[in-house]
């Protein structure tokens, strides 16, 4: 499945990925980092397509890897 | 389940180490986007990047390649003792406005006329950020800062300089651009231009320099994303975002 | 260490023969400026670096060339610059750099009149500014040629203090010494090795990345670089510490201090004042950092007075007076402006009290 992986320690909050995401996938963790910031998480995984845009705008390196599911061909399954 | 494709890491010329930069600052994009191009390009092992006085000074502390802190504004002169000295290395300089367009335009000036083999990465967020948001050569008419409380002002101040084009009026430098952290797909523009810039020196033995326009959130007074939305509006409006001159043979495109 | 073995003596010019010094010591890469009276050094350079597979480039400015010098150190290779007086102002920010990143350089002053713009003779007011340059605690080595052959000797030396102190060496000349023409003997041994450097940034193959750098947000760090730099210096300082005497053992009367040009002048001076029968001496520091303290203060005990013979308004003679405590009166002659000391003008200046008749 596509994913994301944060580095909660190095994320600053600035969301910059949050709100460059093309399918809305991720938000501001309601939690805190050990600076006080709240960190980005994956809200609604399931929308993810594995893009990297997120990667591509964080200025702080904190999305540390984006994975894809390779795409399944036509009757492969699980 | 079909195994799934890794489709983004940090560069392995990146130390992966936590970064000063205040939230939402580009200065880490364009690091990592750098990072990535020496490490496609096959290079850390032998570049020695050189970096400013300014925000960027930590820069030592993520480049994982031989790094130089240069004093304030002198980073291409640097720059030109490493590169004479040791031809093989490559060597980049990593400088802000108030760096190289301020107290350093005359370095910057001679070593694109010298067309000294090196690369240039240049910062315009048009503050000095580490010092609290000075006026820099770069600060856009009307624009605040706090050494400009009233807004940048021509018959007082005068007029912000195009560091791109003033360099284009010398035979000098191989490669000329600018480009601009504002977007994904500006983001991606920049590192293709970064990427010639690197190639300027390593295939053509010459100058390459990108002028980036990066936001600085925390003086510019605006949120991460509002500073990128005003960079696109205001900022792009007076700094063009276009490569001035291409390197000379039509380079390959390919990765 | 062997005993250097010279060749036979040529006609050489002081600037061309630093040059040679330096390419001797294995000095192959050279960043300078235009400023007249050193201008033959890098004129010299430009057409003789490149025989030896060597590289010579101009600056845009003396400040853009310190800082050439920095990135060809921080690369590990030997290399210097070359300035006069003005030129070393610009230089001087970059200098601390050097300093506090531990990073070795030759930088040679060939002084001129001044302040300001001041002329293209010879003076000797910058010692000020190199004995007590810069920002910051600059322990830094600084040697005082007075011949066009310790011109050569000294800038090879350089080269070995500053790669043994791991910091920029300063060589204080002047127009004189640097335009004159003497007979000079070149080295014809080979010079030891430069010692590795592993901490150069010249591409993490094979080791991790290095970082050269003078910025130490944390003062604790800051104090500890410090301290490492001036070890290194105190401990280059006991090998190189250096002085030439010259009649000074017996010289109860009068003990002339005078370096390069100016001591040259008072060693007639001594002549002539001997020839009167005053007991004079001259005493000539070689290098002026580190400063041949002790042995001022030694000759202070048995000698009636010293007088200090400067180009310039009066500036090592602080030094004199800190070395001699009291010991003995401490007075000063001198010229400036670029003017120099005659012999007249010295004996004249010291007769008052030296005739010893009383």
């Amino acid at each position: 499945m596509n994913r994301i992986v944060v580095d909660d320690d190095k994320c600053r909050g600035c969301a910059l990925c949050v709100e460059f995401c093309p399918k809305n996938v991720l938000r501001l963790a309601d939690r805190f980092n050990r600076d006080g910031l709240r960190p980005v998480e994956m809200g609604w995984p399931e929308r993810c397509i594995g893009c990297a845009t997120c990667a591509t705008v964080c200025p702080h390196v904190a999305i540390v890897l984006v994975e894809r599911a390779a795409r399944q061909k036509v009757g492969e399954t699980e | 389940m079909a195994d799934a494709q890794v489709v983004f890491t940090p560069p392995e010329s990146l130390h992966d180490t936590l970064m000063h930069y205040c939230s939402g600052c580009t200065h880490g994009t364009l690091h990592r986007v750098v990072a990535e191009i020496i490490d496609e390009l096959g290079l850390r092992e032998s570049t020695v990047g050189i970096c400013p006085v300014g925000c960027a000074v930590y820069a030592y502390n993520y480049f994982a390649v031989d790094m130089i802190e240069a004093a304030h504004g002198r980073a291409p002169a640097v720059a030109t003792g490493v590169k004479r000295s040791r031809p093989d290395c490559t060597v980049f300089t990593y400088q802000g406005d108030g760096d190289l367009a301020s107290i350093g335009m005359g370095e910057i000036v001679h070593a694109a006329a010298r067309n000294e083999a090196i690369t240039v990465v240049f910062v315009n967020n048009g503050v000095f950020g580490m010092t609290q948001g000075q006026m820099a050569p770069t600060t856009l008419v009307g624009q605040r800062a706090s050494t400009a409380p009233f807004g940048r002002r021509p018959d007082h101040e005068g007029f912000p300089v195009r560091v791109v084009e003033m360099l284009n009026a010398l035979e000098g430098p191989t490669y000329l651009a600018r480009a601009s952290m504002a977007s994904p797909k500006w983001i991606r523009d920049a590192k293709r231009k970064l990427r010639k810039a690197f190639l300027a020196q390593t295939e053509h033995h010459g100058f390459g320099l990108v002028e980036v326009l990066s936001s600085c959130p925390t003086w510019w007074g605006k949120t991460p994303k509002e500073a990128l939305e005003w960079m696109e509006s205001t900022t792009m409006a007076y700094y063009p975002v276009e490569e001035f001159r291409p390197l000379p043979s039509s380079e390959p495109e390919g990765e | 260490m062997s005993e250097p073995q010279y060749g036979e003596p040529y006609l050489a010019k002081g600037n061309e023969a630093i040059c040679e010094g330096a390419i001797w010591s294995g000095c192959r890469f050279f960043f300078g400026y235009p400023i007249t009276p050193q201008n033959q050094i890098p004129e010299y350079m430009s057409r003789r670096l490149p025989e030896v597979g060597g590289v010579f480039l101009q600056g845009e400015s003396e400040l853009a060339s310190i800082n050439m010098v920095y990135g060809a150190s921080a690369s590990g290779a030997r290399v210097m610059t070359t300035s006069s007086s003005p030129g070393i102002s610009l230089m001087t920010e970059g200098i601390s750099y050097l300093l506090a990143s531990e990073l070795p350089a030759v930088i040679v002053n060939v002084t001129r009149g001044g302040p300001g713009l001041g002329n293209i003779a010879a003076a000797q007011s910058d010692y000020n500014q190199a004995t007590r340059m810069g920002h910051g605690d600059m322990p830094m080595i600084v040697l005082a040629p007075d011949s066009v052959q310790e011109l050569y000797d000294h800038t090879g030396w350089a080269f070995e203090l500053a790669d043994a102190a791991r910091a920029p060496v300063l060589v204080l000349a002047d127009a004189i010494l640097g335009q004159m023409m003497e007979p000079m003997r070149p080295r014809v041994d080979s010079p030891a090795p430069a010692p590795e450097k592993p901490w150069a940034t010249n591409g993490c193959r094979g080791r991790a990345p290095n970082v050269i750098n003078s910025l130490y947000s944390d003062p604790e760090n800051m104090e500890s670089v410090n301290m490492r730099v001036r070890a290194r210096y105190e401990e280059v300082s006991k090998q190189c510490l250096r002085w030439a005497e010259h009649q000074a053992e017996d010289a109860e009367d009068l003990l002339l201090v005078a370096f390069g040009t100016s001591a040259r002048v008072c060693e007639s001076a001594v002549a002539h004042l001997r020839a009167g029968g005053t007991k004079a001496g001259l005493l000539r520091p070689i290098t002026l950092r580190p400063f041949p303290s002790a042995r001022l203060a030694a000759l202070a005990e048995s000698c009636r007075r010293i007088v200090v013979v400067e180009m310039n308004l009066g500036q090592m003679v602080d030094d004199v007076r800190l070395a001699v405590e009291g010991r003995c009166p401490v007075e000063f002659v001198g010229r400036t402006g670029g003017n120099i000391p005659s012999v007249e003008e010295i004996v004249e200046a010291v007769a008052p009290q030296a005739s010893s008749a009383e």
